[in-house]
């Protein structure tokens, strides 16, 4: 029996905070994606602009590693057994991959363009035994362009 | 240095071709950092911790990559590629290689 009020504490809790973090965290991702629209993302190789007024090229990332809370976890659980798409895990990859893709535009806020941008997902915690962690790391980077009438003061390095 | 990860760096053009550079760091994260994932595991979340891990360790990965160029005597990286793989219970390696090269 005490193990049982165990679980249905971690299952509150896990309900409570998660819901409390992910639509605060949903809050400040569609903020921030408003904020960083006037830098248009690709995953094209080519420029839209004019090649010859390129002044500078270079790469950018960011990246995150989000956890699952312990409610969507059992859910998860549960519909790993009866099937069907897992929308707790959806949602998990989501907000992770909008959260890395904003974290590589915020490290470069004046660019006037990003090329081939590249989203890696990788589980970090995949083969460990017992009590694992169930999270997940998203990697996002890409080719930042600079014009040459905003080219940034930063040296090169 | 320039690191692109497209075929070549807008606005300038490839004069030598030095062939593949790489670098690559395997990372563990220590007990601590665990155990305070496994508590954030309950409320969900962004590990900051591993975050931060991952990030260090992407930064050497790259700078590594970046002194083999230079031990060409290249001056920009293009074509760059990531990839993370986790080879054990706790650990991660990131391997990132591109194409190293001269430009003018």
């Amino acid at each position: 029996m005490d193990s049982f009020t165990i679980f249905l504490i971690l299952l509150t809790l896990g309900f409570v905070f998660g819901k409390l973090a992910e639509s605060r965290h949903y809050r400040s991702i569609h903020a921030r994606e408003k904020m960083f629209l006037h830098i248009p993302t690709t995953s094209c190789k080519k420029p839209m602009g004019d090649r010859a007024s390129i002044g500078q090229a270079q790469l950018v990332y960011g990246h995150v590693v989000i956890s699952i809370d312990y409610f969507k976890q059992v859910l998860a659980g549960l519909r790993n057994f009866f099937g069907g798409t897992i929308q707790s895990y959806e949602t998990l990859l989501d907000r992770a991959r909008r959260e890395a893709v904003l974290r590589l535009k915020e490290s470069c806020p004046t660019a006037n363009e990003i090329l081939n941008l590249r989203i890696e997902t990788a589980s970090i915690s995949k083969g460990g035994s017992g009590d694992r962690v169930r999270s997940v790391e998203v990697f996002a980077y890409g080719t930042a362009i600079y014009y040459q009438q905003a080219a940034p003061q930063r040296p090169l390095q | 240095m320039f690191v692109s990860n497209i075929e070549d760096i807008p606005g300038k053009t490839i004069t030598t071709c030095y062939g593949i550079v790489s670098g690559s760091t395997v990372r563990a994260k220590h007990i601590g950092r665990d155990i305070f994932a496994g508590i954030k595991n309950i409320f969900g979340g962004e590990l900051k911790g591993y975050t931060e891990l991952l990030g260090e360790s992407r930064d050497q990965a790259l700078d590594r990559m970046k002194a083999q160029a230079r031990q060409l005597g290249a001056n920009a990286i293009v074509n760059v590629r990531f990839s993370t793989s986790s080879i054990a219970a706790g650990a991660a390696e990131i391997y990132v290689y591109g194409t190293a090269v001269t430009v003018e």
